[in-house]
């Protein structure tokens, strides 16, 4: 994506045509192509058709995929094996290659129009370990009675433990909250014509209201200064619309959400510089090790416009302490960038630490709001992910205004609204449907953390989510990435287990995987172990 | 601190389209509390048929109820967020989609992608088909929201393809042509053309010729077409309404490369009159875009527990065929009443046969054949008249002095009420006209020098409108 680049001029010159990226396989292969596309536009120049601007142009080209390659190299693994396809620098590469090829094919030639170059690297299938294993899955799910063969998906962090309680609810008050009137007519004008675009403002009142309650009540929120979307992840499309410009970049603690790759970079041209966090400090963000990428990406003239952090972090599903907080505040201060906290998993806490939201250390602070900007939605904490329902809540007016316009193209469907404005209103419902989820959950983690020690398998200590973060680098051969995508692969196919390998998460250690528990039921937890114990034990 | 597009107006909302949208709801029209409040005629949104969609739930309690045969279907909706739609949905939309077509059309559901609200499909299909700097070319005038919602994120530029009063605002060849030599004046690639069919603001469908002449162009520039047919439904009087893809059918080219190159969008909005329910999509022929859409999708995917409740009306075929029938038959009376009072009062319409509007010719109310007239006269209208409707300029219309008026977002008595208050304002301009040099000339002068100060303080508020 390199459209900062691109200058409108009537040749219509592509910026970067001639010379073919390095393939993931390995740069010896590509090389051997970069030097036939070297001779051909040079035949160009000596035949004068055209070949003199081109030719002026491979030198540029072959320097930005020389610095392309030598990123590539900066950002690989401490190992000596060749980066799998799965990876992303690979994809990373993907895009350069195809939005090249469709340059080269507007250079000049009569063939059909092209559709944009984003098309088409998005519409190719996701070579990600992550997307490959949610597709498996969802192909053949287990049940418990009708396939106990299936693969059972430990990869997608949706929580069903709980489900009842809201089906109940649902059962008895829905069709009166959706469109019934006060006078027992039923109103669809309520519902059916135009609503402003980010949010109803009962919805955004009951929405404030219920992210207070969910996170203990420690925190007030204005509904204000919340702008509503259709889901988290248009949310964190919409900020990184607002903060950032192509080209811009974000810092973002490893291992981290796979998704980001996809909803922050996507339409936005926006990178993510990945701040790598290690075992041996539980994963802990270090505001040291943030400091290090900031300055080695203005090095490379790269702008940094804030921090992505996801707390409860996702994979790991630990919290950040009110000092951690306080100090990347204070970083963010000095650096004069943005802070996203993505606090979607809030709710889904079991530990005995309470999770503390930047909304709370930012009541204390009397000024300097305006960079931080918080990213919540209902699919987790309410296990709602089918009614699309995300929330921006930040501090900064321009911000909101800015994301109330963007929220046009990622609307909450008002029928939708009405139904949850009465469940959340239903403060005495929702309490015991926190307290409820909160117990089940941490029953199941119990449960299935125990299970994987029994196979010699550690998990990280966490105290939220809906997973564990396993540590399975014993069981790997060799210890690198490859090795763990193959144990990866031995778990989906023999053990019929999808699980998320940390590589699909940046993590920078290799070995590691995330669980989700909370699609099982108890019942279920010895049938995960036991497959997991069959293939270890190949 | 912001990003350049946060920071800038590409989200062209300091129009006059929008200014009028604010002053509306500081001071809204209400029967009774507010009877002298602006009327709001600038909202192409239908009321009219709410009766029937409140009959239909009211004896079909279990779609409301998220039931199916009185089993729950609640957890599965609750867990749904597949970026490939509800397929029960996605099959009665096909159906619904053909049936307006009075089924000369067949639709794949494996080829339609889903999407919160046109608005969204309009976007996301931009950022499928164009690069960041790549125009599309537009007939004018057309719905002043493109400027927003094709060009904010996406980097396209659209360049407009001039439509004339003296032919009914027809496409001709020649406009085609000359808009497309216009952009590369500018040095702009052009990937397509983007028609509204039916057009908004203008009302009326496309003919076989128009369809044709675009679809010429279309293969010898090897461009897409993207037709927005979200009025497709409201087709309420002659001729009958063509659908691009029926257009391409009759000349056999579906197997061509210009069957990959066009594309529909499409919303249950304006037909079933459920705005508020988000629901758009995007049919394409090309694989490729129906693949990237469909991943786009995720940043606007519709609520499953909406594409529920719409899969169960739409399968109620029973319903549909009578709601499409009865909505167009009020569409069709209301646009004879709104016509006949105009009338009455001395002004003209384009002569339409769908939508939510008319397009109404006040160009003979003008001081003088410009913009700044016609700038002038809409203010009139807003603050004397007291309504609020969309001018010409708005729409990107090269005459001064045509106006969007929309009929079908009020009751019938605000309508008539509309009506009086736009035909004592046409004789009080028309006796001013008559060089009767009163008081009320200077009045009107500094009335206008109040305005602009009034409507400067307007540019801060903050408050979206919609087609």
């Amino acid at each position: 994506m390199n459209h900062s680049r691109s200058r409108r001029n009537p040749t219509r010159e592509p910026d970067f045509p001639t010379a073919k990226p390095p393939s993931p396989g390995g740069s010896s292969g590509g090389g051997a192509g970069a030097a036939m596309r070297l001779i051909v536009p040079l035949q160009g120049v000596v035949q004068g058709r055209g070949g003199l601007i081109l030719g002026s142009v491979i030198p540029g080209a072959l320097y930005y995929f020389f610095q392309l390659y030598l990123k590539r190299c900066r950002s690989a693994k401490p190992n000596s094996n060749p980066p799998s396809p799965s990876s992303p620098s690979a994809q990373l590469a993907d895009l350069s290659r195809s939005s090249s090829r469709s340059n080269l094919s507007s250079r000049g030639s009569v063939g059909p129009v092209r559709v944009s170059a984003r098309a088409n690297s998005i519409a190719k299938p996701n070579a990600s370990p992550y997307y490959i294993g949610l597709e498996r899955a969802s192909e053949d799910p287990y049940d418990r009675f009708d396939n106990p063969d299936g693969i059972m998906q430990l990869g997608l962090s949706e929580n069903r433990l709980s489900l009842d309680l809201i089906e109940t609810w649902i059962l008895e008050n829905l069709e009166r909250s959706m469109i019934g009137g006060a006078d027992g007519n039923l109103n669809i004008s309520g519902i059916a014509t135009y609503q402003p675009f980010d949010g109803m403002m009962e919805m955004k009142i009951a929405v404030a209201g219920f992210m207070s309650q969910v996170m203990g009540t420690t925190v007030s929120f204005d509904p204000s200064r919340l702008v509503l979307t259709s889901g988290a992840t248009p949310a964190i499309e919409t900020l990184c619309f607002c903060l950032a410009d192509q080209g811009n970049a974000f810092l973002v603690p490893t291992p981290y959400y796979p998704g980001f790759d996809r909803d922050m970079k996507w339409r936005t041209g926006v990178e993510l510089i990945p701040v790598h966090c290690r075992s041996s400090d539980n994963f802990a963000l270090s505001v040291t090790a943030l400091d290090q990428a900031f300055n080695q990406a203005r090095k490379r003239g790269q702008r940094v416009r804030g921090i992505l952090i996801s707390n409860p972090s996702n994979p790991i599903g630990n919290m950040l302490n009110k000092e951690t907080l306080y100090s990347l505040l204070d970083f963010a201060r000095e650096k004069n960038i943005h802070i996203i906290s993505d606090e979607i998993f809030a709710g889904s806490t079991y530990g005995s630490e309470e999770f503390v939201s930047m909304a709370e250390i930012l009541e204390s602070e009397d000024f300097d709001k305006d960079r931080v900007h918080i990213i919540y939605g209902l699919s987790k904490d309410l296990s709602l992910p089918g009614f699309r329902v995300g929330v921006i809540y930040s501090f900064n007016t321009s911000v909101l205004a800015a994301a109330k316009k963007l929220a046009r193209f990622s609307s909450v469907s008002a029928p939708t609204q009405r139904i949850l404005i009465s469940m959340l209103s239903d403060t005495r419902f929702i309490q015991r449907y926190i307290e409820t989820t909160r117990e089940r959950i941490q029953k199941m983690y119990v449960a299935f953390a125990a299970g994987l020690k029994q196979l010699g398998i550690e998990c990280t200590k966490s105290s939220a989510g809906l997973y564990c973060w396993a540590d399975m680098s014993g069981l790997i051969r060799p210890y690198n990435e490859k090795g763990e995508l193959e144990l990866w692969d031995k778990l989906l196919k023999i053990g019929k287990i999808n699980v998320t390998p940390g590589s699909a998460c940046h993590c920078i250690e290799p070995g590691w995987f995330r669980c989700c528990f909370t699609m099982l039921a108890e019942e279920d937890i010895p049938v995960v172990i036991k497959r997991i114990q069959r293939v270890v034990e190949t | 601190m912001l990003s350049r597009k946060a920071r800038l107006d590409a989200h062209g909302e300091d129009s006059s389209y929008f200014l009028g949208w604010k002053e509306y709801e500081k001071n809204a029209y209400d029967d009774v509390q507010n009877p002298t409040g602006i009327i709001q005629m600038g909202l192409a949104e239908n009321q009219l048929s709410f009766d029937l969609l409140e009959s239909w739930l009211a004896s079909n309690q279990d779609a409301a109820r998220l039931t199916k045969n009185g089993e729950s279907v609640f957890r599965e909706l609750a867990l749904f967020q597949d970026y490939h739609g509800l397929p029960d949905f996605k099959n009665e939309l096909v159906e619904f989609m053909a049936e307006i077509r009075g089924n000369k059309v067949n639709f794949d559901p494996r080829k339609l992608v889903l999407m919160a609200g046109a608005t969204s499909a309009n976007e996301t299909l931009m950022f499928c088909i164009a690069e960041s700097g790549d125009a599309f070319l537009l007939p004018t005038p057309y719905y002043p929201g493109f400027d927003r919602d094709l060009k904010w994120r996406t980097g396209v530029e659209l360049v407009p393809i001039h439509c004339s009063s003296s032919n009914g605002f027809k496409v001709t060849k020649c406009a085609l042509e000359e808009a497309y030599q216009q952009a590369h004046k500018l040095s702009l690639n052009v990937k397509g053309v983007l028609i509204t069919n039916p057009s908004n603001p203008l009302g009326t469908t496309m003919g076989r010729d128009e369809l044709n002449d675009l679809i010429d162009f279309a293969v010898a520039k090897k461009i897409h077409i993207i037709s927005d047919e979200i009025y497709s439904g409201t087709v309420f009087d002659h001729p009958s309404f063509i659908s691009i893809m029926e257009a391409l059918m009759d000349r056999k080219l579906q197997d061509t490369d210009l069957w990959s190159r066009v594309h529909i969008v499409y919303s249950l909005s304006k037909d079933l009159g459920l705005p508020g329910f988000r629901v758009g999509m995007i049919y394409s022929n090309n694989e490729t875009v129906v693949s990237a859409a469909t991943k786009m999708s995720s940043f606007g995917l519709i609520s499953s527990q909406t594409q529920y409740l719409l899969s169960k009306i739409l399968s109620d075929k029973k319903f549909t065929r009578n709601y499409l029938k009865e909505n167009r038959k009020r569409l069709k009376t209301r646009r004879e009443m709104i016509v006949a009072a105009l009338r009455n009062a001395g002004i003209g319409c384009l002569k339409s046969n769908a939508g939510l509007f008319c397009w109404v010719d006040m160009r003979h109310l003008l001081s003088s054949n410009t913009f700044d007239a016609e700038m002038e006269l809409w203010k009139k209208i807003l603050r004397e008249a007291g309504l609020n409707i969309s001018p010409g300029a708005s729409c990107h219309c090269s005459e001064p002095g045509w106006f969007r008026i929309c009929f079908a977002n009020m009751s019938e008595d605000t309508l008539n009420l509309s009506m009086q208050r736009i035909k004592a304002l046409a004789e009080r301009i028309q006796q001013c006209r008559r060089g009767r040099v009163t008081h009320q000339d200077s009045g009107c002068n500094s009335r206008r020098r109040s305005f602009s100060k009034w409507v400067l303080n307007l540019c801060s508020y903050d408050r979206e409108p919609d087609r």
